[in-house]
């Protein structure tokens, strides 16, 4: 006596490896790349000609011209030596009557602290290749990254990046803000 | 030993399957030109993708188009006026509460001479994107 029994089962075996080959694909196709770059926020438009008035000492002036040379507070500058140029500006161990000012300010967390009024001025030129631009915004970032960690290890005894607690990072912003402004564009040095 | 049953392992690889696709995003436009981005160590990561527009420049990637730099916007090839446009275009399409966190990316070739860019940026100034953010890749090895 036979008894048809409906539609014989398929074989679902060899599913799993269809849906392991997909996920293969997928993962392979896929670009997991995270994007990184060095962030930055622009100056809102300047509407009329008011000169910030900005005492010279306060002024760590960078120039980059066309030929990608650097010039450094009016002296040729090398990449090398920027990062501790401008730590050692805007930090002014010595009190150097030159170099920036400081205040002392009461800062939460901190207590009272020398806070620096030195100012980054960075000018490039239209020729300036963009390599070179990157190179000195990093350069310029790493100092004051730099001078971040070392202000958070003496305080905290942790690196900037690991401080966990919000005031404590606004604490050391406070203290060390990326002081790094960029001049109009106008045409420095050599042309094209 | 009885046999274990592995009729459910194909579901399994397909719910895996599925969270792959849900979670990661594909490249929507097209490079049209050629950008290599400069290496930095200081570099951050972008954080919220779906706030981050692009803007590339640099060689087309097609000799037809010429040598000169360009911009590129979305698909096509702009020019330096198009730029406020496209912040605005960029700014509806994001809701309202998240407007002020949008990031301009701008992904330039290292080759790129810095007049263009200077010139980008003081149209984003223009249109008030000011976060920005120039595009690196974190170096291999610090020096």
């Amino acid at each position: 006596m036979r008894k048809q029994r409906g539609i014989p089962e398929i074989n679902a075996g060899s599913m799993a490896d269809i849906a392991f080959l997909l996920l293969i694909f997928f993962l392979v196709t896929v670009t997991m790349d995270v994007d990184t770059g060095i962030t930055r926020k622009l100056p809102p438009p300047v509407e009329d000609d008011t000169k910030v008035d900005f005492n010279q000492r306060n002024i760590f002036e960078v120039l980059v011209n066309s030929a990608n040379m650097l010039l450094v507070e009016g002296k040729e500058g090398n990449l090398a030596t920027l990062k501790d140029e401008t730590k050692n500006f805007f930090l002014n161990p010595t009190n150097d009557i030159n170099l920036p000012e400081k205040k002392l300010e009461q800062i939460d967390q901190i207590g009272e602290v020398y806070v620096s009024k030195g100012v980054v001025s960075l000018k490039n030129d239209r020729g300036t290749s963009y390599e070179m631009y990157i190179k000195v915004q990093n350069e310029l970032t790493r100092a004051f990254q730099e001078m971040r960690d070392e202000l958070s290890v003496e305080k905290f005894g942790v690196k900037f990046g690991d401080l966990k607690d919000p005031a404590k990072q606004e604490a050391v912003q406070a203290v060390i803000p990326i002081a790094i402004s960029e001049a109009e564009p106008e045409d420095v040095g050599i042309n094209k | 030993m009885p046999k274990i049953s592995t009729a459910s392992l194909p579901d399994v690889i397909f719910i895996l399957l599925c969270f792959f696709m849900v979670s990661t995003t594909m490249r929507e436009t097209t490079l049209i030109v050629k950008v290599r981005l400069p290496e930095a160590t200081e570099v951050q990561k972008l954080e919220k993708k779906s706030l981050v527009s692009f803007i590339y420049v640099g060689q087309p990637l097609k000799n037809m188009y010429g040598t000169e730099t360009r911009i590129q916007l979305n698909d096509q090839f702009a020019t330096v006026a198009d730029i406020q446009n496209f912040v605005a275009v960029e700014r509806d399409a994001r809701d309202e509460a998240d407007r002020k966190f949008i990031t301009t990316s701008i992904k330039a070739d290292r080759d790129t001479r810095m007049g263009i860019v200077t010139d980008i940026k003081q149209e984003l100034r223009k249109a008030g994107a000011f976060k920005i953010n120039y595009s690196s890749r974190k170096a291999t090895k610090a020096k």
